[in-house]
C-alpha cells in the first residue's frame, strides 16, 4: 500500500528544482501545441469529426477488424490475433524463430510495453534494440519510458551524456544534444544494418485499404521496416479507422497535439511487404474488449496516444511519469490503468485535480476527468480507498446530511480551532494540512452573516 | 483462429449502440499563395524548397547546390554519375548513399510534407537511409491541406507510400531539437517539370 502515486509523487517533488524543471519542460510542449491548434480555424471541428469517427468505429469494431484482415491479406500481409499479452508475445517469438531471426530492431510501441515483450524475447535469446532515441536511452539505463511520446523527458542532458559515455563511449563530460544524438545515430545505424527483423507499433490501421500507418520524426520505424526482410507491426484492436480519407483528420490532429508540429516528419503507409519481404500484423485485445463493454470508460479506447493530456496535466508535470507505476502515465494512463487492474492502480484516479484540462485538450474528446471521477467511485465501492480518507469522508457525509449538525460543528470549529496550538492542528492525523495552511477562521459563518444582513 | 473468434465474440457481446459515420466534408484553411506557405512550412521543419528555373537543368541545379557529393542514387535519368536505385538488389548496399533523388507526387502547403508513392521504386529504404534527400515535385502540384491530399491518394493496388516533411529529427534529449536522427540529415524539395 506504500507504493501508490502519492508516495512516489512525494519523492519526485522533494527535489523542488528538478520538479520545476520537469514542469516547465512539459509546459513548453503544451504551448507549442497551442500555437499549432490556434493556427487552424477548423481545429474544434476536426476534434468533433475525430470523436465521431472513433465512436462510430468502436460501435462496429468487429466488422471493421474483419474487413481490415480481409483487405490486408489481399495486400499480401499476414494477420494474427492475440487475445492477451501472453499470446501476443508468443506469436511474435514464433514469427521470429520460424525465420531464424535473432536480432530485432524496434520502434516505439506502447502496446509491446504493455505486453512486456522485450524481456520475454530477451529471455528467449532475441537481441532487442529500441531505436527511438528516447527509448534507446531508457533501454540502456534499464528504465521504462516515463512518457509515451517523450520517453526520456525525466532525464537531463547530463544524465544522457553519462549513459552514452558508458555504452557508446562518447567523450567524457560532453552532453551536447546534437553530439549525443549523432553518436546514437551512428550506433543505431549499425544495429539497423545488422538486424534480421523489425517491429513497429501502429498509429492507424485502415479497414478499407488493409494497411497500417506509422508516424515518426526520427525515421526509425521506416528504416527498420525497409532494411530487414521481415516486418512485424503490433496493434490494439482500437487502432482501426474505417476509411483512408479519415487520415486527413487524424494526421492533422496527431502531431499538432503531441509535440506542436504541423505533421510528423514521416507518415508511412504500409500496404504491402517490401520486395521479397514479409509483413505481419498482430491484432491484440488484452482487456480492450472489456473496456468496450463498459460505457463509462469506452471513450478511453478512442485515444490516439498523442500525449497532450499528459503534457497539460498539472499532476503529471509535478510528479513525473514513474510516480504512476503504470505503463502509460498521466490522465489517459490513470483511466486505462484503473480499467486494467483497479486493485493495483487504485491510487491513479486520485492523481487528478479534476481541472479538466486533459478533456479540453484531447484531440479525440476522451472524457478523461469524468472517467477518473467515475473510477474513484469504483475504488470506494471495491473497498480500496485508504482507511483515513474513507473515515474522513464518511464523517463529512454524515455531518453534511444534517444542516443542524453542520452549523453546530462549524460553530464549534470557529471557537476551538483558533485556540488550539499549531502542533495539535497540524498533527499527523491532518493529512490535508501536510502542505497546506488553514485559512483564518472568521467569527461568523456565511449563513449567519447572510441572516443578519437580511434583517 | 481460436483467439480471433474469442475477440470478435467479446466485441459483439459488448453490444455498443450504433453511432453514425460522419461525412468528411469540412471547411478547411486554404492559402492565397500555396507555394509561399509550403516554402515557409518546410523551412520551419528544417527543410528547403526551391523552384527550378526554365533555363536551368537538373544537373546544373545539383552542381550549384551540392559540394563534394558522394554516391548519388536515383531512378531518374540524369547525366551525373549515379547508381540506379532499382539496380540494387539488397537495400543494405544503399548505406553509403549521400544523395537520393526521388520523385514526389505532390506537396502539402499546410505542413511542408511531400507525398511519395513510387510504385516503380524497388527499394523503399532509399527514402530513409540516404544522408540527403532531393525530392522532385511537378511544378504547381501543391494542395492546401491533408483533406485535399487524401483525395489524391490511392491504395486500391496496395503498395507503400509516405509523407515526408523535412529532414529526420528528434528532441528526445532535453527537448532540444536536433536535425538528423535516423533518416535524412538534409531535405530539399525541388519543384520542376522533368520530361
Amino acid at each position: 500500500m506504500s507504493t501508490g502515486h502519492p508516495q512516489k509523487a512525494e519523492k519526485f517533488a522533494s527535489d523542488t528544482k528538478r520538479m520545476k524543471w520537469h514542469d516547465r519542460a512539459l509546459w513548453f510542449v503544451r504551448e507549442k501545441r497551442d500555437i499549432q491548434a490556434h493556427s487552424l480555424d477548423e481545429w474544434e471541428e476536426l476534434r468533433v469529426k475525430a470523436d465521431e469517427i472513433k465512436a462510430h468505429t468502436l460501435s462496429k469494431l468487429d466488422f471493421y477488424l474483419q474487413e481490415f484482415e480481409k483487405n490486408a491479406k489481399a495486400n499480401g500481409i499476414e494477420v494474427h490475433w492475440a487475445k492477451d499479452a501472453n499470446e501476443h508475445n508468443k506469436i511474435v517469438l514464433d514469427i521470429l524463430e520460424k525465420r531464424g531471426a535473432k536480432k530485432l530492431v524496434k520502434s516505439k510501441s506502447m502496446l509491446t510495453e504493455e505486453c512486456h515483450l522485450n524481456p520475454f524475447l530477451e529471455k528467449n535469446g532475441i537481441e532487442v534494440v529500441d531505436t527511438d532515441l528516447g527509448e534507446r536511452i531508457v533501454q540502456l539505463r534499464k528504465e521504462p519510458p516515463s512518457h509515451i511520446v517523450l520517453p526520456a523527458i525525466h532525464l537531463k542532458k547530463e544524465d544522457v551524456g553519462v549513459t552514452f559515455e558508458e555504452f557508446l563511449h562518447t567523450q567524457k563530460g560532453n552532453s551536447d544534444p546534437t553530439y549525443l544524438t549523432h553518436a546514437a545515430r551512428e550506433h543505431l545505424r549499425e544495429k539497423f544494418l545488422a538486424s534480421d527483423a523489425s517491429l513497429t507499433g501502429v498509429n492507424f490501421a485502415i479497414s478499407e485499404t488493409g494497411g497500417v500507418v506509422v508516424c515518426t520524426n526520427e525515421g526509425n520505424a521506416d528504416l527498420g521496416a525497409s532494411l530487414p526482410k521481415l516486418h512485424i507491426a503490433c496493434m490494439g484492436i482500437e487502432k482501426i479507422i474505417p476509411r483512408l480519407e479519415d487520415l486527413a483528420i487524424f494526421t492533422r490532429l496527431l502531431a499538432r497535439s503531441a509535440t506542436g508540429q504541423p505533421i510528423t516528419t514521416y507518415t508511412s503507409h504500409y500496404h504491402a511487404p517490401q520486395r521479397n519481404g514479409e509483413t505481419h500484423i498482430v491484432i491484440v485485445d488484452n482487456g480492450r474488449s472489456e473496456i468496450l463493454a463498459n460505457e463509462k470508460y469506452i471513450k478511453s479506447l478512442q485515444c490516439i496516444r498523442c500525449g497532450a493530456c499528459i503534457n497539460t496535466c498539472p499532476i503529471y508535470r509535478r510528479s513525473g511519469g514513474y510516480s504512476y507505476g503504470y505503463i502509460i502515465p498521466g490522465p489517459i494512463g490513470s483511466t486505462l490503468g484503473a480499467s486494467h487492474d483497479i486493485k493495483k492502480n487504485y491510487t491513479l484516479p486520485f492523481a487528478c485535480s479534476l481541472c479538466a484540462s486533459c478533456t479540453n485538450i484531447c484531440p479525440v474528446k476522451v472524457d478523461l476527468h469524468e472517467q477518473l471521477y467515475l473510477h474513484r467511485q469504483d475504488v470506494v465501492s471495491a473497498g480500496l480507498l485508504d482507511k483515513t480518507k474513507y473515515r474522513a469522508l464518511k464523517i463529512a457525509t454524515f455531518v453534511m446530511r444534517y444542516p443542524f449538525l453542520m452549523d453546530l460543528s462549524g460553530k464549534i470549529a470557529r471557537k476551538i480551532v483558533p485556540l488550539m496550538p499549531r502542533w495539535v492542528i497540524y498533527s499527523k492525523f491532518n493529512v490535508w494540512g501536510k502542505n497546506r495552511e488553514l485559512p483564518k477562521f472568521p467569527k461568523n459563518s456565511f449563513k449567519e452573516l447572510y441572516k443578519a444582513r437580511k434583517k | 483462429m481460436k483467439s480471433k473468434k474469442i475477440i470478435l465474440e467479446n466485441i459483439k457481446k459488448a453490444n455498443v449502440s450504433s453511432v453514425p459515420l460522419p461525412s468528411l466534408e469540412i471547411k478547411h484553411t486554404s492559402y492565397e499563395d500555396k507555394n509561399l506557405k509550403f516554402k515557409d512550412m518546410l523551412q520551419s521543419v528544417g527543410g528547403v524548397a526551391n523552384w527550378l528555373e526554365k533555363s536551368n537543368s537538373l544537373e546544373d541545379f545539383i552542381n550549384e547546390k551540392y559540394d563534394n557529393l558522394g554516391v548519388i542514387a536515383t531512378n531518374i535519368d540524369i547525366s551525373l554519375k549515379h547508381t540506379k536505385t532499382n539496380d540494387i538488389d539488397d537495400p543494405h548496399s544503399l548505406q553509403d548513399v549521400d544523395l537520393a533523388i526521388i520523385k514526389g507526387e505532390f506537396a502539402v502547403a499546410e505542413n511542408g510534407a511531400v507525398w511519395l508513392k513510387e510504385d516503380d521504386n524497388l527499394n523503399r529504404a532509399v527514402y530513409f537511409i540516404a544522408r540527403k534527400l532531393l525530392i522532385i515535385v511537378p511544378k504547381d502540384n501543391i494542395v492546401n491541406s491533408m483533406h485535399e491530399a487524401y483525395k489524391k491518394i490511392d491504395f486500391s493496388k496496395g503498395g507503400f507510400g509516405t509523407f515526408i516533411s523535412g529532414p529526420s529529427k528528434t528532441a528526445d534529449i532535453e527537448q532540444a531539437l536536433v536535425i538528423g536522427a535516423h533518416g535524412a540529415m538534409e531535405c530539399r524539395v525541388l519543384f520542376a517539370d522533368l520530361i
